[in-house]
């Protein structure tokens, strides 16, 4: 089980997120500098939160052009599982692997807090390990999660069912269209989310909800490989 | 030497939270006859050469590459 974090100046959360690939994959992460043109043969690559670029020009938006893209792109393009956690996603959505956009937050505010995610779609590489409908805690942090689609993109990935997470029980944190916390492309194998379920993946942490997406899509790569 | 004027904004029907407390802001300073306040982003450029036709259709493409996220926003291009 290879895994890949990709770091780009700025990513903040990526020793969270090996801390997390270690413990739930047993082994340490690849790590991939952006200006990297090639990313080595790996079974998921994880694009982790942070302030890439310091958030210069939008969120996400010079991240996106790096040379590093292309390569994750190829990936993408064979199947490869690709993550991208808050900073993360806002990066898949500046480089359109992902639909949509991400705005400021409705509040104006930076958001850092705990909200409730419904699993909106259990049947899926990243989700699997939960149950449909199944509400889980999550942590948010970010200034920039108000996701946005015009109607048409947004009837396509709804009725597609690229919705994976919603905000859930009035906790939406920041405007997001339909409460959308996180999507899928239409083939399922790029995810992007807001909440970091990274950090919540151990006891002293508060709880365990965030596993489910590491153990769905990592079990779901061992099957493939068996 | 060209020199080019960007200015990026959100669409219409695209909501503008940081536009809405701009605009209250300057309600509560007594500007009563604000209608409404959209807010955006300006990037002077100066290009090489001499061509403007050239110039423009680099700058097409420098704000769909990169200075706009056409998802959510437009732009408009005036070379000072």
């Amino acid at each position: 089980m290879i895994t890949t974090v990709i770091q780009f100046p700025g990513s903040n959360r990526d020793n969270d997120m090996i801390t997390a690939l270690t413990k739930i994959s047993g082994h340490r992460p690849q790590l991939v500098w952006h200006s990297e043109t090639e990313v080595p043969k790996t079974d998921l690559i994880v694009i982790p939160g942070g302030f890439s670029y310091g958030d210069y020009l939008r969120s996400g938006a010079i991240a996106a052009r790096s040379p590093v893209m292309e390569a994750i792109k190829t990936h993408a393009n064979k199947g490869v599982p690709v993550l991208g956690v808050c900073n993360g996603f806002q990066i898949l959505t500046e480089a359109g692997l992902l639909p949509g956009a991400m705005m400021r937050n409705a509040g104006l505010r930076f958001v850092c807090r705990e909200v409730k995610l419904l699993v909106a779609n259990a049947n899926t590489i990243f989700s699997r390990n939960y149950q449909p409908n199944q509400i889980i805690r999550c942590p948010v942090a970010h200034h920039d999660g108000n996701f946005f689609a015009d109607g048409k993109t947004l009837e396509k990935i709804e009725g597609n069912g690229q919705v994976i997470f919603r905000y859930a029980e009035n906790t939406n944190p920041n405007g997001s269209i339909n409460d959308i916390a996180g999507i899928t492309n239409a083939e399922g194998n790029i995810l992007g989310m807001m909440p970091h379920p990274e950090n919540l993946i151990e006891d002293f942490q508060g709880g365990c909800d965030g596993k489910g997406v590491f153990e769905s899509v990592l079990g779901a790569n061992r099957l493939t490989a068996a | 030497m060209i020199k080019a004027r960007i200015t990026v904004t959100l669409k219409q029907g695209v909501l503008d939270p940081q536009g809405k407390a701009i605009e209250g802001s300057l309600s509560a300073l007594g500007f009563s006859d604000v209608e409404s306040v959209r807010q955006g982003k300006v990037f002077d450029i100066e290009l090489k050469g001499k061509n403007k036709s050239e110039a423009e259709k680099s700058l097409n493409s420098m704000c769909a590459k990169l200075l706009s996220n056409t998802v959510i926003e437009d732009y408009s291009i005036a070379i000072i």
